[in-house]
């Protein structure tokens, strides 16, 4: 519905996972909001929790500023930990 | 006023019908014709409302909804898949679940009269979806300790999908009813299309008695009071009355429809008659 408010969708894929942002439903109220969600994003044991946030309420970054907020990231390459060996075994990083 | 009685099918054209096609015996055949006849029942009831819902998709107020009601009808459609195959093999005649779905006749169907109301608008549909959710989920909450174990098997799987049924249609019940003017109108239109279909949901006759008896059934009157309460829950909440009593109608069980079930089936069934045996 054109009047519907839009939230974002947050899925844990299983636990000890973080919730990862999927996509976005419109919806009445956060009760329906959550339906939606489960209904859209879950059907096909995509996850085992769900977030959904009025999407209204993220505050974002302006696109006019990428130079000043990224660009100064891109020669610190000693900030990756990519100078360690990672041992056997581990998941997840 | 006194209550009217229920409109009932038992007239002579249908009793000589019954007569024919097996109408409950348990002298006769104790075992299958009699489990056989059960299965269709519950086999029926989520055929039938699995395809109603089916007519929404494409059409639903929004992409969002649409989803939720294709997976309520592939939730039902999935319950008749196992009831149907199942009441196909008591019958022991060479069917399947396909043939008992798509080359029956309407008098054929055991489905309940609610379940082959039209959708009408959103409204009528939920309010549909909600007062038979909450009777499913009572009737899946018993059938879980059936002595028939593939009946319990079935209900202990079905009966999650039908709590979030209940939940999803009892919010919008909510949504609607304590909404705008409108939706709350047609809600309350809703509601009073389908509450005379109400009393056949927790009808004993002789087979649901039988079935019952033997421990493989529920007893579906017992169920009314938690019926009642939980349909009470949500209407306070929607801020909604209890429909009017209307005088019920009774016989889908015993293969009497209204007329709607027969054009769902003209279009459930065109293609596997059409083409019979067809494959993708």
């Amino acid at each position: 519905m054109s009047d519907w408010p839009l939230w974002e969708v947050f899925v844990r894929s299983k636990g000890g996972m973080a919730h990862r942002h999927v996509g976005s439903v419109h919806a009445p109220d956060p009760r329906i909001a959550l339906r939606h969600a489960r209904d859209t994003y879950t059907r096909r044991m995509e996850g085992v929790s769900l977030w959904v946030v009025p999407s209204a309420s993220i505050v974002a970054s302006d696109p006019g500023d990428d130079e000043a907020m990224f660009d100064p990231a891109a020669d610190k390459v000693y900030r990756h930990p990519t100078f360690y060996d990672i041992p056997e075994g581990i998941t997840h990083i | 006023m006194p209550a009217l009685p229920p409109i009932r099918p038992e007239d002579e054209s249908c009793a000589a019908r019954d007569a024919r096609s097996g109408a409950f015996d348990p002298r006769g055949d104790p075992e299958g014709g009699v489990l056989f006849e059960y299965l269709l029942r519950l086999g029926d009831d989520s055929l039938i409302l699995g395809q109603r819902l089916g007519e929404w998709c494409g059409h639903a107020p929004s992409v969002e909804v649409d989803l939720s009601l294709a997976n309520m009808a592939l939730d039902l459609i999935g319950q008749a898949t196992h009831f149907l195959g199942y009441a196909a093999e008591a019958e022991g005649k060479g069917r399947d679940g396909d043939a008992l779905a798509f080359r029956r006749d309407v008098l054929d169907f055991r489905n309940c009269w609610l379940v082959e109301q039209p959708n009408g608008d959103f409204a009528q549909t939920m309010a549909r979806q909600f007062l038979f959710s909450t009777w499913q989920k009572l009737l899946f909450g018993k059938l879980q300790s059936s002595r028939d174990a593939t009946i319990a098997a079935v209900a202990e799987k079905a009966v999650k999908e039908v709590t979030y049924h209940q939940e999803l249609a009892g919010e919008w019940v909510v949504r609607l009813g304590d909404g705008t003017d409108e939706s709350r109108r047609r809600m309350e239109d809703g509601l009073a299309w389908m509450w005379r279909f109400v009393p056949e949901l927790f009808e004993m006759d002789d087979l649901a008695g039988f079935m019952s008896e033997k421990g493989i059934g529920a007893d579906l009157a017992a169920l009314r009071s938690d019926f009642d309460s939980a349909v009470g829950a949500v209407l306070d909440e929607a801020t909604l009355a209890l429909p009017k009593d209307q005088r019920p109608i009774l016989g889908g069980r015993r293969g009497h429809h209204s007329e709607h079930l027969g054009h769902l089936l003209a279009a459930m069934q065109f293609l596997p008659r059409t083409y019979p045996d067809a494959v993708w």
